[in-house]
Order: structure tokens, then sequence, then C-alpha cells
């Protein structure tokens, strides 16, 4: 394939995506503006107006970036875990794909940029309730580092669900993840509180898990602060990218999971 | 001389659950034939086509499309070939239009293209008033003619058939038959699985009759036909075709010669 045919099968995988996307907005967009909705009355509003304020900013302010980001990290993963399961497992138009000339690397681009589409645009709407509940006080620091956190770490999570989807032998195999493990890193990632709050003990936890280092990274662009060193943020997230892109070309290339 | 369509080599394969597939089996079909491969269920028929088709790892052996090795020319070797698959694999929920133009884009056609040789492609198979319905509204023989439509937009030089009339009633199964037959006086290549027998007959110039992952009988449809018992068959109370006959005898006894 020429660069030029590479391009149209990219396009086609993404067009693709982002109409499925759009047609059932209502699963797709709804429940992480509806879970957003909840999360600022709840612990902004509620128990926000009692904490007061975090790091010298107001709480509800200090948790926006934090509950956009959250919006990102499970959008972009179950989209492409359970696009790539889907077309695997339900009605097996995953041959479509693999009968085509399309190479591994190419595979990954088209499987996942549908993934970060959404990632981003339900983020993007988090961000405006986000707005809404602190009446547009939310300062933006840096716009660049904004947007570069919320779309490698979309493109990260999108990674990171395809090798689910890949792997996944069952519906509960790609249920799982996003529960057992994905959630919890999120919820102790520092959404909600500064790490410098916990006791020492559970802050070098909080050091080995990955989504601490995304939240801040995100936070900062917002507020001008993190609890860590920005490099060090998107050192570990272009790390981890780097990773899960080899691992999903091995997965794609040598057929594991899809055929043996 | 041209390149032969398919050359097979010494195959193997080893399913992780130690159900061995293929035992060796080497084929070869000439550009322009159209083939035939026969065998009861489980004889390794899908086998074949599936690591043809890039569906399935091989354990050993070669295969070449068009003088082109499948594991050293991949993706090459993939723009030669249009499946038909032995299950209906598309997207239920994808308009029938969108099934064969997506399948398009993954091999770089540009959409408008896609579009034009879809529309074509509908009208040849009878499918160009469900053009807008999703797919799962079709009948069981749409669905079979909407796979052969999505299998030729790319205009492969070889088509892989395994079973497409299957579940298909016999107007319709005779319209297929038409159907192939002039797309094989374009050129193209055909290797054709089906367990009916008749069909074969009908259609096939070469035979290859499979069991238990070999190769038990290989060659012309006369010669394959000239197998025929008349004897035995009465004895034994068959009342089927010459080829139904022959390739139960074969079947049975693993008898014949593997290369004629």
């Amino acid at each position: 394939m020429t660069p030029y045919h590479q391009w149209i099968a990219f396009y086609t995988m993404l067009r693709k995506d982002v109409v499925r996307i759009f047609r059932i907005w209502i699963q797709t967009f709804v429940p992480s503006v509806i879970t957003a909705v909840l999360y600022f009355l709840i612990f902004g509003t509620v128990l926000g107006s009692r904490i007061g304020e975090m790091q010298g900013v107001n709480y509800m302010v200090f948790v926006v970036p934090g509950l956009v980001m959250l919006a990102i990290v499970t959008n972009a993963y179950t989209n492409t875990s359970f696009t790539f399961f889907q077309a695997k497992f339900f009605n097996r138009s995953i041959d479509e794909i693999l009968v085509s000339p399309m190479p591994p690397w190419l595979m990954i681009a088209g499987f996942v940029s549908g993934g970060v589409i959404r990632g981003v645009l339900v983020g993007a709407l988090v961000l405006l309730v986000g707005l809404f509940f602190t009446s547009l006080t939310l300062a933006i620091h840096n716009l660049l580092i904004i947007l570069f956190f919320a779309i490698f770490t979309s493109l990260l999570f999108s990674l990171a669900g395809l090798v689910n989807g890949v792997y996944a032998k069952s519906f509960d195999g790609i249920n799982i993840v996003p529960t057992f493990v994905l959630q919890p890193l999120v919820y102790l990632g520092g959404i909600f509180y500064s790490v410098h709050s916990l006791p020492e003990i559970a802050q070098y936890v909080t050091y080995v898990n990955p989504l601490f280092y995304l939240i801040n990274g995100f936070r900062y662009g917002f507020l001008g602060f993190a609890d860590v060193s920005l490099s060090l943020c998107i050192g570990i997230m272009l790390a981890l990218i780097a990773i899960l892109i080899g691992i999903n070309w091995y997965l794609l290339r040598t057929g594991l999971g899809l055929k043996q | 001389m041209s390149a032969p369509a398919l050359k097979i080599r010494d195959l193997k394969k080893t399913y992780a659950n130690g159900v061995t597939a293929l035992k060796g089996v080497s084929l070869e079909i000439p550009e322009g034939d159209f083939f035939a491969l026969l065998g009861p269920n489980g004889a390794g028929k899908t086998t074949i086509i599936g690591i043809t088709a890039g569906l399935v790892n091989k354990t050993s052996g070669t295969v070449e499309v068009f003088g082109h090795d499948i594991d050293k020319e991949t993706e090459l070797a993939k723009t030669f070939i249009g499946l038909v698959g032995q299950e209906i694999n598309f997207n239920p929920f994808e308009k029938c239009i969108d099934v064969v133009v997506n399948q398009g884009g993954y091999y770089g056609i540009p959409r408008a293209e896609a579009i034009t040789r879809a529309d074509r492609l509908l009208k040849d198979l009878g499918l160009a008033e469900k053009r807008n319905e999703i797919g799962w509204s079709l009948s069981g023989g749409m669905k079979r003619r909407l796979m052969i439509a999505r299998a030729l937009i790319h205009q492969p030089r070889f088509l892989i058939l395994d079973e497409p009339t299957a579940g298909v009633d016999v107007e319709l199964r005779r319209g297929m038959w038409d159907y192939l037959k002039t797309i094989t006086q374009k050129g193209v290549t055909i290797l054709l699985t089906t367990h009916y027998l008749e069909e074969a007959e009908q259609l096939a110039a070469r035979v290859a009759i499979i069991n238990k992952g070999e190769i038990v009988a290989n060659g012309t449809m006369q010669e394959i036909l000239a197998l025929h018992d008349e004897d035995g068959a009465e004895k034994r109370g068959y009342r089927g075709t010459k080829l139904e006959e022959v390739f139960l005898d074969l079947i049975k006894e693993n008898k014949g010669a593997a290369a004629l």
C-alpha cells in the first residue's frame, strides 16, 4: 500500500468509528456528562463547600481537571476495548480488517483514533460542565499543556483498551479491567486530593500509580502547579505510550489472541 | 508461464488445543481456474482458507499467492485475495452500501470510487434496492450475496468462497452460480468449498478432496469422476451424483491417489 492508500484505509476506520460514536450518542456522551454533574454536585457543591480550599484554590476548581481526566480515561479505554472486542467476538467483522493489506501499525492507528476522539470530546463536555459549576472561574494556565495531556492521555488509554480488546475472551474480560483496575487507579490518582495531604506511606503508593502523573500534568495546565514536576509527568506518559504501541504491534503482527 | 494463483507446500496446522487440522497439505491452483476444495466437516478446508487469507497462523509450510509468499510479502499477497467466509461476518448495524464501501477503504480505494463500484456490485448481485438497509434486515441469501459484493470491491484476482451457498434456496443458488461463472470468465481464479457436490460438479474445472487434514484426491473434474466405481456404488446402494459417490468412497476409505 502506498502512503496515499494507507491514509484512505486509516480514514475509513476513523470515519466508521466516529459515525458510530455519534450515532449512539446517548451511550457515548451522555453517561459521562451525568456522572460529572453528580460528582460536581456532591464533591464540589456539598462537600467542597466544607473543604474550602486545596493547595490554595477553591476545591471545586481543584477537582475539575481530575474529573475531566476521569472522563477521558474511561471513554478512550472502553471505546477501543469494546469496539475491538465486539468486532472480534460478537460479529467477527474484525476479519474485514485482518484480510486487508493494512500493516499492523495502521490497524493500531485506525482502532485507537476513534477512542482518542471520543475521549477528547467527552472530556471537553465534562469541562463545559465544570465551567458551569465553577461559574467560569476556572483559569487556564497553559492551553497547549491541557491539549497535550488530553490528547495523549486519550491515546494512552485507547492503546491500553486495544490490548484488552485483543486479549479478552468474554464480555467479563473487557469489564474486569475498567472496574477493578482502571477506576481505582483514577480515584487514587489524586482527582479529589493533593498527594501532600496523604500519610507518608500512602504518598509512596500514589507515586507508583501512573494516573497520578497524568492527572497532575493535566492539572498543571489549568492551575500552574502540580504535586510533581511537569517533565516527569510528560516522560512517564510518553514512555507508557511507547510500551503500549510496542505491545499492540506485537499482538497484531503475530496474531496472538486473534489468529490462533 | 505465470505463477499459480495459489501454491501451498507441506502446510501443517495444529491448534492451541492440540487438534491437528492440517497434516502437510500441498496444493496448486492455476491462474484462471475454478477450483473446488471438498471435504467433510472438520477436514481442514476452512483452516486452509484462513491461513491463505491471513486469519489463521500456520504451524509450518509455505503459501504463495500469485508467487508472493504470505509471510514475506504479506500485504502484497493480500491485495490479490477476496474472501467470502463461511460465517456471516459483517457488522449487522451497518447499511449494505457501507459494508461494501468500507471494505474498499481498507484496501485504499477512495470513497467516491468505492461507492461507484459498490453500487455496481449491489446491482449485479440483486441488492440495489437494499442499498440503504442495514445488514441484519437481509435474508440469509441476501447476506451471502452482500458478502460476495464486499469481497469483490477491490477487484481481486483470486476469490475464495467458503460455502457461499449454505442455507441459500435453489433459485438464489443458481443465480449465484451464474454470477460466479461470469467472474471466472473475466479471469478471476476461484477457490470454492461447498457441501453441495452438484454445485462443484457444475462449476469447477478442478477438484481436490481433503479428509482429516490430508488431500486424498486432486485432479481435473473428469479425472476425479473417473474414479467412480459403478459396481461398488451399486452394491453399497449409493444414489447420488457420480461426484458424491466418489467423495463418499474417498473419505470413507481414504483411497485413491494423493494427486492424479
